[in-house]
Order: C-alpha cells, then structure tokens, then sequence
C-alpha cells in the first residue's frame, strides 16, 4: 500500500469528489472494459436508492436508442450535496457522464439542475462550455419540488409533462438517470480502476460519499466522508457537535430519527443504520440542537411532505394529510392505523417515506408527545432548523 | 335499398327514434351518475356503470332500427349518404343533418369505449366527451324534423329528457370544481 | 394469477371491491387494499369481471391465462 493510500486511509479524510479536477484524458478503455470496472468497485447509485450502477448501465445498454441523463435536481431541501458538487467540480460529473454515454451508447446527454440556484447553473454552463464530446447536451432546469428528482419524474418533466413520478422505469425506456455523485464516481472509477475506489470504504459499501450536516453542528456544509466512517467522526469534519444532542435525522425527510446515544459510534453505511430502521437514503444528517423541539420540526417537515405529494395516488394525497393532521394533534394510534394504508401505496416511494419518517418521530420523541401533552415544549422558542422548500410549480 | 311504403315502416321509424331518444337521455343521466360514483337504491356502483353500457347498446339497437327504417321507408326519403354526412340546405335537410351529425359523433363514442383497453385513458375520455355534444344535437334532430311536435306525448316526452340530462349536466358542472375525486358513502 | 392496480390511473371507484370483495377492500378514502397472493382458481372469472370494469383501466391481471 503506497503511502498516499495509507496516509488516505487512515485519516478518514478520502477527498476524491471534491478534490482538484484532473483534466488529463481518461485512460482508453473499451465499452465492456468500462462497464466490466464500474460492476467490479461496487459502485450504488448516490441519489438515495442505491442501486447497482453497473446494473442500470447494462439495462439501459439493450435499448435501440439510450439517452443518459443527470440528476442534478436535488428536490430534498435539506440536502445541498449535489449542488456543491456541480459547483465546485462539475468537470468530474461531465467526465462521468460522457463515460456513462459511452458504455450505454448515448449520442444524448441531458444535464437536469434545480430552477432555484443560479450558481449551480452558470457553473456548469461554463463547463458544457468548454467540452466538445461529440455528443449532443442538453441543459434542463427543473422545479424545486421534493418529487422532482425522483427519476421517473424528472423524465416525465423532460418529456413533456409534469415533474410528476409515473408508473415506469426509465431505464426499461432507455433513459440512464443517474444521480451527479454516482457519475462523479464513474468517472473516478474509469480513470483509476476498481481497486483504487475499493480503497476507501467497506467492502460491502465501497467509496466516499457526499453528506450534508445541519443543525448544531460548528460548521454545518457539506463534506466527502468514507463509508463506513462513524458518525461521531463525521461529525467532528464539521466542527464537532456544539452541544449533545437528543437525535439525529439521517437520510433527509424520508429517513429517520435516531437517538444520538444510540448512533453516533455506528459506521455510516445502509448496513449498520438498518437496525435502526434507517439508511443513508439523501446522505443528510441533521444534528437536533437541544433546546429545539423535535416533534415541532416533525410536525412542519411532514406537512410539507404532504403538500409536496404529486397528488396522483389517492393513499398519498388523503393518507400523509392525515398522517400529517394526526401528527398535529399527536394522536399516537392514530398514525400507527394509518402506516399499512399509506406505506408502500402509491406509484412512488413519497408516501412509504413519510411514513417511515412520522413513525421514527413518534418513537424517538415520544418524551416529548408526553410533555407536549401537559401542555409544554422543549424547544418552543427556537427557531426551524430543518428548511422546506418553497416551490409551488409541476412545470 | 327497396323503398317500402307500408305504414308500419314509418310508424316503426318514429317510435324507435322516440324510444332511441328516451334512451340515450338514461344513458347521458347514468353516466354523469357513474363519474359522481352514485349509488341507484342500495344496489352497488358497478350497476350504475354497467346499467350504462348496457342501455347504451340498446339505445344503439333502436337507433339501428330508426336509420334502417328511415333509409327503407319511401316518404321519409332519406338516402344512405345523409345519414352520416349533413347536407343542410333546406329545412328538413337541416334536421336530418344534425341527427346525421350526432350519429357520426355516437359511432366515434361507440367504438372507442369497445376498444378502450386499445386506447389511451386520455383518448377515450376525450372522444367520451362529444356525448355532450351528441345528444343535444339527437333532441334538436327529434324535434326539429317535424314528425311529432304537434302532438303533445311528444313535446312532454322531449322537455322531460331535456329538463333530466340539463340538471344532470348542471350538476356534472358544479361538482367539477372538485379538486379530487371525493369517495361517497361508507366502505364496503 | 394476481390483480395488481395502478395507483396513479386509480381514481377511488370502488368498483372492484364490488366485483371482488373476497380479494378487494377499500380503505377509509376509496381506493383498493388488494388482498397479497395468487387469487383462488374460482375468482379468476370475477377477477376478470372487475378489471374489464373498472372505470380507469387501473386493474391488470398477472399471471397464467387459462
């Protein structure tokens, strides 16, 4: 193991996304020596489903005419990792791009961005700019709605139509969505191979990854951490916890929960957050503060996620207003009636993720139900910690 | 076609049109009923819908048999061509123009609900909607060719499908400000 | 064979649940809670019934046709 490596291992601190861009050429490789690498790191996709990339390249690879397009979207409002990403290397996800074209055999490439960050948008323009591929690209940019990120909505957009989900899979259509990290990661894996990425992370959850860090944190942002880093460490990249805090959201508003005595010595993988009913899902992590009250911003965050369903699926419109409406009024049996008629009931993962996320509320907070029931509050006078989205478009 | 001159053959156009024309209102009445999921009594909504295509198919026999009486009947003097394409140069020409209209509108809403599962939702629903406009046209037909608006069954008959598919249709109008579909009545 | 329902084209008619209550219930707003599983071989005909009317077209069948 060369020194870089080691001295890269061990400080956790693998900078590769977010490091100086190398503009050299990437190494010539064949289509199916390309593909054959991308399977071989183990690379998942970074947008929150974490599918096997190789897996969604080789589908789309059999379609007559595969069209590639990259998710900058980021709908999850408190999430700005993707956004960083583009604006500080947008070069590293072109590269990734061109190499998902190639290996899918895409004369097309879209670049999706939110509507609402103007710096995201000049930044990568600028980069389009500079490259002549010899494939068409295209630059969409995209309402700042929770669903709009999720593929097959984007599709939709792009199609035409609302930035609503539909009931098909763009790549049994064969359109590559993938997520900008996911692609910055193809790029790095085509120029240094599968063993390099392997390097850093577990076995079972390879490379770095992007997470977002709010609330009470010093220096709330976004950094490249190892997978399988612990989250005490993680947080300790951002300044290190200003005061002990009760519970942690990790994985954005359709993840969970966590006491922070429970977590903050588990390595940050889907593996060793599953027992806890979690996952890295938008690779957020948001850091209660202590005199803020956690049922207070559940309460907020899941009335937004219900004003943010695409209003097509009956169990989504009327189920998380009422998951939202019993959250208000803390009826505890009531929520638990309504999990199995919402989770799992609509063409996209919405209702399921707000589901899961009003059930880790009640249960990590449910001291708080009980003060909140004699009439107090832990943290009536803070201020919101976790943002929403202000966007009211589909189009 | 051989032209008859039997009496039975115009008596047999006229009613089966009436009969056509009480017909096509039930199934203009169930049809805003099946989208405002209305229960007919106590029976299950799937009635209010099959009741629908079912009449539907049998306003469409009657109606069969009104054109073919019309094209058979040698006073009526209808030839095949006008059935499906209006010629209104002259009064009673207008008349049958617009019967001739509504008809071609009935084949397109016909056919396309026989093969809805080849069609699109959109497709369907968007030919569906010409029975706002094919109806009117049916009763605006019935009364204007002259046959029966001076007996009095008739003109009751004719206001009293006008007054049912006017408040039904009203009433579609209103509750098409809902944003939602609303479920009425309990679950099963 | 199975029923399966398109959440998004579903619009709350209730229909199925009519046609095929031994495999189809509505929830509290309307819309269908399928039963899991391959349906009993003496359904299938009523399983039949209820995709063909359904309003939306929002029912499919999956599986072996006799």
């Amino acid at each position: 193991m060369s020194a870089a490596v080691a001295a890269e291992r061990s400080a956790r601190t693998a900078v590769r996304l977010l490091a100086a861009p190398d503009r050299s050429p990437l190494p010539r490789r064949s289509r199916a020596q390309l593909l054959a690498e991308i399977e071989a790191s183990g690379l998942t996709g970074r947008g929150g489903a974490a599918f096997p990339t190789a897996r969604k390249l080789a589908a789309v690879a059999h379609a007559r005419r595969p069209v590639v397009v990259v998710n900058g979207v980021e709908g999850e409002p408190a999430s700005w990792k993707d956004k960083v990403l583009l604006a500080q290397n947008p070069h590293l996800v072109v590269d990734g791009a061109m190499v998902a074209a190639r290996v899918v055999g895409a004369r097309e490439v879209t670049f999706a961005v939110g509507r609402a960050n103007r710096t995201v948008r000049k930044r990568l323009e600028q980069a389009l700019a500079e490259r002549g591929d010899g494939i068409d690209i295209y630059l969409e940019t995209v309402p700042d709605r929770f669903v709009a990120g999720e593929e097959s909505a984007l599709l939709n957009l792009l199609n035409g139509g609302p930035a609503k989900p539909t009931m098909e899979k763009p790549y049994e259509r064969g359109v590559l969505v993938q997520n900008v990290e996911t692609l910055a990661n193809v790029a790095l894996v085509a120029r240094h191979g599968a063993s390099w990425f392997r390097r850093c992370g577990t076995a079972g959850e390879p490379g770095t990854a992007l997470v977002t860090v709010l609330g009470a944190v010093r220096n709330p942002g976004v950094a490249e951490v190892e997978l399988g880093t612990t989250l005490r460490e993680v947080l300790q990249r951002f300044g290190g916890l200003t005061a002990f805090p009760h519970a942690l959201l990790v994985g954005g508003y359709f993840g969970t929960w966590i006491r922070a005595h429970d977590v903050l010595d588990a390595p940050l993988t889907n593996a060793a957050l599953a027992p806890f009913g979690g996952s890295l899902g938008a690779r957020t992590i948001a850091v209660l503060p202590q005199d803020a009250c956690g049922l207070t911003e559940s309460a907020r965050v899941l009335r937004y996620l219900a004003n943010e369903s695409a209003g097509q699926c009956g169990p989504c419109i009327f189920g998380v207003a009422a998951m939202a409406d019993a959250f208000d009024r803390l009826d505890v049996d009531r929520l638990g009636r309504l999990a199995p008629l919402v989770a799992g009931r609509g063409a996209c993962a919405h209702p399921t993720g707000a589901t899961r996320f009003a059930a880790s509320a009640t249960d990590v907070f449910a001291d708080e139900i009980a003060l909140h029931r004699a009439g107090r509050c832990s943290g009536a006078a803070h201020p919101p910690v976790l943002p929403l989205g202000t966007s009211r478009e589909w189009r | 076609m051989r032209s008859l001159n039997h009496p039975a053959v115009w008596y047999l156009m006229r009613g089966s049109g009436v009969v056509a024309l009480i017909l096509f209102t039930v199934v203009v009445v169930l049809g805003i009923a099946t989208t405002r999921r209305l229960r007919i009594g106590t029976m299950p909504r799937f009635v209010t819908l099959s009741l629908h295509r079912s009449v539907s198919l049998l306003a469409c026999a009657f109606l069969a048999l009104h054109i073919g009486t019309a094209l058979a009947d040698s006073y009526a003097k209808v030839a095949l061509p006008q059935l499906f394409v209006p010629y209104p140069t002259s009064g009673y020409n207008l008349y049958l123009g617009l019967g001739a209209l509504s008809l071609d509108l009935m084949i397109a809403i016909v056919v396309t609900s026989l093969l809805r599962h080849r069609l699109t939702q959109r497709m369907w629903k968007g030919v569906h909607w010409f029975a706002y406009a094919s109806w009117p046209l049916a009763l605006a037909h019935s009364v204007g060719m002259g046959t029966d608006s001076d007996s009095t069954w008739f003109v009751g008959t004719a206001l009293v499908c006008l007054g049912a598919v006017a408040a039904a249709a009203a009433w579609r109008l209103f509750e098409l400000r809902r944003p939602y579909p609303k479920y009425l009545g309990a679950p099963l | 064979m199975k029923i399966r329902v398109n959440p998004i084209l579903c619009d709350g008619y209730g229909q199925c649940a009519e046609l095929l209550p031994e495999a189809v219930r509505l929830d509290e707003w309307g819309y269908p809670l399928l039963r899991g599983g391959p349906l009993p071989r003496k359904l299938e005909p009523a399983a039949r019934r209820a995709v063909a009317m359904c309003p939306r077209l929002a029912l499919s069948l999956e599986g072996k046709r006799r």
